[in-house]
């Protein structure tokens, strides 16, 4: 039996161990935020916190998750007001959107290490996540709109 | 509004001369009567445009679009797309597909505009397939506002003067006396434009009831905004309505679809396009926890238009489960006629086909005489592979046969022809099948062809419950409608003089028309007409010509379609011209497009059926005024012809397709091991009225991206007729490492009366000739074969 707590849950399974926690996330629990972009850890849009960390959901079984806190894009901010997802909304990034969850999490795991992200840093923390629509111009200044913001608010 | 689009927008603003010449210079009142006329439209709301009386004093003159030619053409009845509660909230229907252009917010923004709607009080509703109720709902071809601005207008100043009447009865005052403004109809103490509101208003809640039981106007009683009056449009401070729902997870997707007893499906395709299943065996898939049963699909041979590509469906609990048993299949493959395609043989014969004289389109002066005496020639071939569309969201579909009736929910461009292709899959009346629209993850032109949902469809029907068939990255990748692979043979002849006096274009490059009809060889008119045929230069002797070449996968519309070879080829070659002649090429490239003019495809020898994106001639011509302007503005705003330090250049390209004008200008610094930055953009368009510039700016953004990504990375490659590529390590798109840093977009600014013209396509085409240009200012390197990679050696 794997125990997984998900966006402050626990969840008990006993399907396949070797079942990508992407797929629990979205068939199991039917909690469809986290997008199925490419299976491989090459796209980013499965991304989720697991332990604080970003992870890409779709390379990671769920036996590897036992025992572990994972957050998704629906748990990352009670209200959805994380300084990212307020920083996405201000620069009106999403062209289809279908990316932004994984880009959201994935940028919300850098302001958890560091506060001042420098923008090599942010690009560097950033490569992993593809948008095909070509947002990154967008992406790069919203984070760091939200690391301003979010270093205010720890202020 | 974001900080950087408000600077650029004043800043463009600046530099806009002559715009309202130009939008005088356009209107064409006689032969826009005579068009309407040809068409038949005939009164009544239903039909979104009509004759105006003589002497009508509409703050917008309508004009005829390509809408009139489009399957069900535009709607524009109220009662079809506007509910009011009695709570004053407002519903809009969204009929076109958003897939990151924001049309599904431009549109209602439109609506809500002219009625003097909050748009804070207004929600969207996304339409069914329904062509009949709502027109055309192909989402394609850069058409969603260009083709439904109008309509829109007209539902939205319609409805406000319904509200405007129920106010006036109910006030028992006459019309002259009420107002509405910002959701609310205000009684006045006079009449006239100059009366002012005596603090008397009624919500447009408290009309909603009456004013919907309202008798409908009539076009020619309808009074719309003047563009002074615009609370939205052209403004661009509406945030797409799916921003929250984007950003919280709550957006739904495709694959976001849930129903009751759900099962999941992936399929094992023939890996050859044509072939067939010769044996299979799934006992070891059946074995698979989770695994519930395997279904044959049967196959098809181009031209097959949509049809599914045929194999084995693994139906699942989930779908991990059905991928797994997937992999467990045991398949024999028939290739059928397509299988000793290789892509590098066809690469060699299309390039020997472009070595030899092509069917000649247009011809002008007398090319053959020109070449023979010329002084000099230069000649150069361009290259560009397969690519497939990679959108973010693989194909994806949700289908429930249920009862003699179908239901689907897919992320499709177009909700109607695919009700129709499942009707006519499954063999069922139109009014029994239903597709619901949901959200795009990305379409670029594969989403237009429904074979994911026919697939879902046709499982749903054998196993007897709502499935949801999901395709792979690696299916995604190897399955595609491709955009078409080309060569492309320039020639410039040169006199004495270092004069340009012969040009010749020569486009060899298999038809999507072959994915639809037996293959006739050569490329169509709709291809050929994106920057082909209708090449604006002013050369005295010119020849454009086609070589034959067959199809051997399922060739389809990518965005931008066959614009990116035609100009990757021409505004390459302009600027190798340019430097064999040691001119400037930006100085060559306005020469090369001569003096503004109004291009009469006629006196032109343009061929008769040359294709000008659907759109009537006379109200969407082929202008090199607007060319040229965006060629200075561009360079302007790049501060081309500044020096640069070593390792970096500038490179320029101008395109006009979809009817819009768009030129870029991309600077490339070149690091010590080759890397190729890109660190700005300057891209300027001229897309008629500019209805919703914010989203223009992020379309422009997203084509340099895809730009890069075409220049850089995107080839299929085929080996014995299978693809050889599967996902994003061997199939790269661009990533925040290697796009453009800084996109600046400059819109030339233009009142309403300037046609509003295609957005989500232009901007693409003049991007990888632009950064090739760019990259040969900077190395010397002249990179003519797509994709040059992202480094240069
Ligand atoms: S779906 Fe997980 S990285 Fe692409
Ligand atoms: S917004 Fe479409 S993929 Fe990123």
């Amino acid at each position: 039996m794997i125990t997984i707590t998900i966006n402050g849950e626990e969840h008990q399974f006993d399907g396949d161990p070797e079942m990508p926690l992407l797929w629990y996330v979205r068939d199991v629990l039917g909690l469809t935020g986290s997008k199925y972009g490419c299976g491989s850890g090459l796209c980013g849009a499965c991304t989720m916190h697991m332990d604080g960390k970003s992870v890409r959901s779709c390379v990671v079984p769920v036996q590897a998750a036992d025992g572990q806190s994972v957050v998704t894009i629906e748990g990352l901010d009670p209200n959805g007001d994380h300084p990212a997802q307020k920083a996405w909304r201000d620069y009106n990034v999403p062209q289809c959107g279908f990316c932004q969850a994984g880009q959201i999490m994935q940028a919300a795991s850098l302001l958890a290490q560091n506060s001042e992200p420098t923008d090599e840093q942010i690009t560097e923390h950033m490569t992993g996540n593809i948008c095909r629509c070509g947002c990154y111009q967008r992406i790069q200044a919203a984070v760091k709109a939200a690391a301003v913001e979010q270093a205010s608010k720890g202020a | 509004m974001l900080k950087y689009i408000d600077e650029e927008m004043q800043a463009a603003k600046a530099f806009s001369p002559g715009n309202a010449d130009r939008s005088v210079r356009l209107e064409n009142v006689s032969s826009r009567r005579d068009f309407l006329k040809t068409l038949g439209i005939s009164g009544g709301l239903v039909i979104g445009l009509q004759l105006l009386p003589s002497g009508s004093a509409l703050a917008f003159d309508p004009y005829p679009t390509g809408a009139e030619g489009m399957p069900h053409k535009t709607v524009s009845d109220p009662a079809v797309f506007v509910a009011i509660d009695s709570d004053g909230s407002v519903r809009l229907v969204a009929h076109r597909s958003e897939m990151g252009t924001g049309s599904r917010t431009s549109l209602p923004m439109v609506m809500a505009d002219e009625m003097e709607a909050d748009f804070d009080r207004v929600s969207v509703v996304q339409a069914p397939g329904d062509e009949p109720k709502y027109g055309n709902q192909d989402t394609d071809g850069s058409r969603s506002l260009r083709h439904f601005v109008q309509p829109a207008r007209q539902v939205g100043a319609a409805v406000r003067q319904m509200l405007e009447a129920a106010a006036a009865q109910q006030w028992d005052v006459p019309l002259a006396r009420v107002r509405a403004r910002d959701h609310a109809v205000y009684l006045l103490d006079g009449e006239g434009a100059d009366a002012g509101e005596t603090g008397e208003r009624l919500s447009y809640g408290e009309l909603a009831e009456s004013a919907m039981a309202m008798p409908v106007p009539a076009f020619e009683e309808l009074n719309f905004k003047t563009d002074d009056q615009f609370r939205y449009m052209g403004k661009g401070e509406i945030p797409m309505v799916d921003l929250h729902d984007i950003t919280t997870g709550k957006a739904v997707y495709g694959a976001d679809v849930q129903r009751d007893g759900m099962k999941y499906a992936v399929v094992a395709r023939p890996p050859v396009v044509g072939g067939s299943v010769k044996s299979m065996d799934a006992s070891e898939t059946l074995k698979v926890p989770g695994v519930l049963q395997v279904v044959e699909l049967a196959g098809s041979i181009p031209p097959a238009k949509f049809a599914p590509l045929g194999g084995i469906a693994v139906v699942a609990d989930n779908t991990w489960a059905a991928i797994k048993g997937r992999e467990k299949l045991i398949v024999e493959w028939d290739s059928g006629p397509h299988g000793s395609f290789n892509t590098a043989d066809y690469e060699a014969q299309m390039r020997a086909t472009a070595d030899r004289p092509g069917k000649v389109l247009r011809s002008q002066g007398d090319p053959e005489t020109a070449f023979a005496n010329a002084a000099r020639v230069v000649s150069a071939d361009y290259y560009q592979p397969h690519m497939v569309h990679a959108q973010m969201e693989p194909l994806v579909a949700v289908a429930s046969f249920d009862n003699g009736k179908l239901e689907a929910w897919a992320p499709v461009q177009s909700p109607y022809g695919t009700r129709q292709d499942l009707a006519a899959t499954l063999a069922l009346e139109e009014e029994d099948v239903t597709v619901n629209v949901t959200l795009l993850g990305g379409g670029f032109g594969r989403k237009s062809k429904c074979d994911f949902v026919l697939e879902a469809a046709l499982v749903s029907k054998e196993v007897g419950a709502p499935i949801k068939l999901q395709w792979t990255r690696e299916d995604d990748i190897r399955h595609g409608f491709n955009a078409t692979t080309s060569v492309e043979r320039l020639e410039a002849a040169i006199d004495e003089n270092d004069k340009v006096v012969a040009w010749r274009h020569r486009s060899v490059s298999p038809t999507i028309f072959s994915t639809f009809m037996p293959d006739p060889g050569y490329a169509s008119n709709v291809e050929t007409g994106m920057g082909l045929v209708d090449s604006p230069l002013d050369v005295p002797n010119l020849s454009i010509e086609v070589g034959e070449a067959m199809a051997h996968t399922r060739i389809g519309w990518f965005r931008s379609v066959s614009n990116v070879p035609h100009a990757f080829a021409a505004q390459s070659f302009i600027a190798e011209v340019a430097d064999s002649l040691g001119r400037d090429p930006k100085d060559m490239l306005l020469e090369l497009i001569g003096p503004d003019r109004v291009i009469d495809p006629k006196a032109a020898n343009m061929p008769e059926d040359l294709w000008n994106y659907g759109e009537p001639y006379e109200e969407f011509p082929n202008d090199t005024g607007r060319l040229r302007h965006v060629v200075e503005l561009a360079a302007e705003k790049a501060n081309w012809g500044t020096a640069l330090p070593d390792g970096e250049g500038m490179g320029i390209a101008v395109h006009r397709s979809f009817v819009s004008y768009v030129a870029s200008v991309v600077r490339v610094q070149i690091d010590d091991d080759g890397t190729i930055r890109i660190p700005e953009v300057h891209t300027a368009i001229d897309c008629g009225y500019c209805i919703n510039p914010e989203r223009v700016h992020s379309q422009i953004e997203g084509a340099a991206v895809m730009g890069t990504t075409l220049a850089m990375y995107s080839g299929i490659t085929y080996e014995n007729g299978a693809v050889k590529e599967s996902n994003f390590h061997d199939y790269p798109v661009a990533r925040i490492t290697t796009y453009p840093e800084r996109v600046h977009t400059h819109i030339v600014e233009h009142p309403f009366s300037v046609h509003a013209t295609g957005v989500g396509e232009p901007g693409v085409p003049p991007f990888a000739p632009a950064l090739a240009n760019a990259i040969f200012a900077a190395t010397g390197k002249r990179l003519r074969d797509l994709p040059f990679g992202d480094k240069v050696v």
